[in-house]
C-alpha cells in the first residue's frame, strides 16, 4: 500500500472536489444538466476511490454499512412522503404546487426535496452495492 | 456536416471497442474496453444534446460498473473458459433476433422530424408551459421531477430495489463473520 504514492496524493485532492461537484450537480439541477440521480452517483463515486485506494476497511470505518442501508430507504420514503405531503394539502400525490403558498415555488420546494431523495437513495445503493462486491 | 463525421468516428469506435471486448480472452482487458465503450456512448450522447444521460453513463458505465466488473473477477476468475465449438441455435438466435430489430428500425419515423409522435403528443405542453407552471429553467428537470415525478418514484425503487436484491444475495453475512474470526 506504501507504494501508491501518487494514488494517495491524486486521491486526496480529487475525493473533495468530486463530493463538491456532486452536492452542485444536486442542487444545481434545476438550471444546468444534472439531478439527483446524476449527484448521487457522483457522490458515491468519491467513497468508492476513497476504497479502492486505502481498502475498504478504512472506507467501513468511514461510512458505517448499517447506515448506508437506512439512508437507502430513507431516500425513498422522502420521495413518497412529499407525495404524501402533498396530498395533505389538498392536492394530488405528488402535486408540488399546493406544498407552498405559491404554486412555482412549491414546485421548486417539491423538485427540491425529491431530488435530495433520489440523490440519497443512489448514492448510497451504489455504496452498498460496492460494498458488497469488494473483498479485502 | 462536423457533427455527422463526429458521430461517424465515434460509431465505428464504439463497432471496434465490441468487437475488441468480443476477442478478448483476458478478462481484466475485456473489463477495461468495456469502460472505455462507455466512454465513447457518453460522449455519442453528448453529440445527441443528451447531457444528463452522457453524465450517467460516464458515471455509472465508466465508474461504478467497471470497479463492480472487477469486484467480481476479483471473487471468480480473470481468464475466459475457451469454448471452441460454434453454437448454432446461439447463432441463428442472434442473428434472427438482429434482423427483426433491422427490420423494426425501418419502420420507425425519421430522426429528428417534427411531425414525429414523440413530438406531438404532451411533449409541445412540457416545453411551453414548463417555464409558467414550474419555473425550473432545466426542462429535463421539471418533466423528470415533477410532471413525470410517479415514474422517478418508481426508479428511485427500484434502485432501491436492486440494492436489496444484490445485499440478499452477496451482501453481509459471509464478509462480517470473516472479519468477525
Amino acid at each position: 500500500m506504501e507504494h501508491h504514492l501518487v494514488l494517495h496524493v491524486v486521491a486526496r485532492l480529487l475525493i473533495p472536489l468530486i463530493m463538491l461537484f456532486a452536492l452542485y450537480v444536486q442542487f444545481h439541477g434545476d438550471y444546468g444538466p444534472g439531478g439527483g440521480f446524476q449527484a448521487g452517483v457522483i457522490f458515491a463515486v468519491g467513497f468508492i476511490l476513497y476504497g479502492l485506494i486505502w481498502g475498504v476497511e478504512s472506507l467501513r470505518k468511514v461510512v458505517n454499512p448499517t447506515i448506508l442501508r437506512i439512508l437507502s430507504a430513507s431516500g425513498v420514503l422522502i420521495y413518497a412522503a412529499v407525495g404524501v405531503a402533498s396530498m395533505l394539502n389538498g392536492g394530488e400525490f405528488l402535486n408540488y404546487s399546493v406544498l407552498a403558498d405559491d404554486p412555482v415555488s412549491g414546485q421548486h420546494l417539491g423538485i427540491l426535496i425529491i431530488e435530495f431523495g433520489v440523490g440519497l437513495t443512489v448514492a448510497s445503493t451504489m455504496t452498498i452495492l460496492f460494498y458488497a462486491f469488494a473483498r479485502p | 456536416m462536423n457533427d455527422t463525421f463526429v458521430d461517424f468516428c465515434l460509431l465505428v469506435l464504439l463497432v471496434i471497442a465490441a468487437l475488441a471486448i468480443h476477442r478478448q480472452r483476458k478478462l481484466f482487458s475485456a473489463v477495461m474496453i468495456t469502460g472505455i465503450y462507455s466512454l465513447l456512448c457518453a460522449s455519442l450522447f453528448v453529440c445527441l444534446d443528451a447531457v444528463d444521460v452522457a453524465f450517467t453513463e460516464a458515471a455509472v458505465g465508466a465508474g461504478i460498473a467497471t470497479i463492480l466488473f472487477l469486484g467480481t473477477l476479483a471473487v471468480t476468475s480473470d481468464v475466459e473458459k475457451p469454448q471452441k465449438n460454434i453454437n448454432w441455435p446461439g447463432l441463428l438466435l442472434v442473428l434472427t433476433t438482429g434482423a427483426l430489430l433491422d427490420y423494426g428500425v425501418s419502420d420507425m419515423p425519421e430522426f429528428g422530424m417534427a411531425s414525429n409522435p414523440v413530438h406531438t403528443y404532451l411533449g409541445g405542453t412540457y416545453i411551453g408551459q414548463s417555464a409558467v407552471d414550474i419555473g425550473v429553467p432545466n426542462l429535463v428537470t421539471s418533466v423528470l421531477a415533477s410532471y413525470r415525478g410517479y415514474d422517478t418514484l418508481g426508479e428511485t425503487a427500484v434502485i432501491f430495489t436492486a440494492g436489496i436484491a444484490v445485499l440478499m444475495l452477496l451482501g453481509r453475512g459471509k464478509h462480517d463473520e470473516e472479519v468477525k474470526n
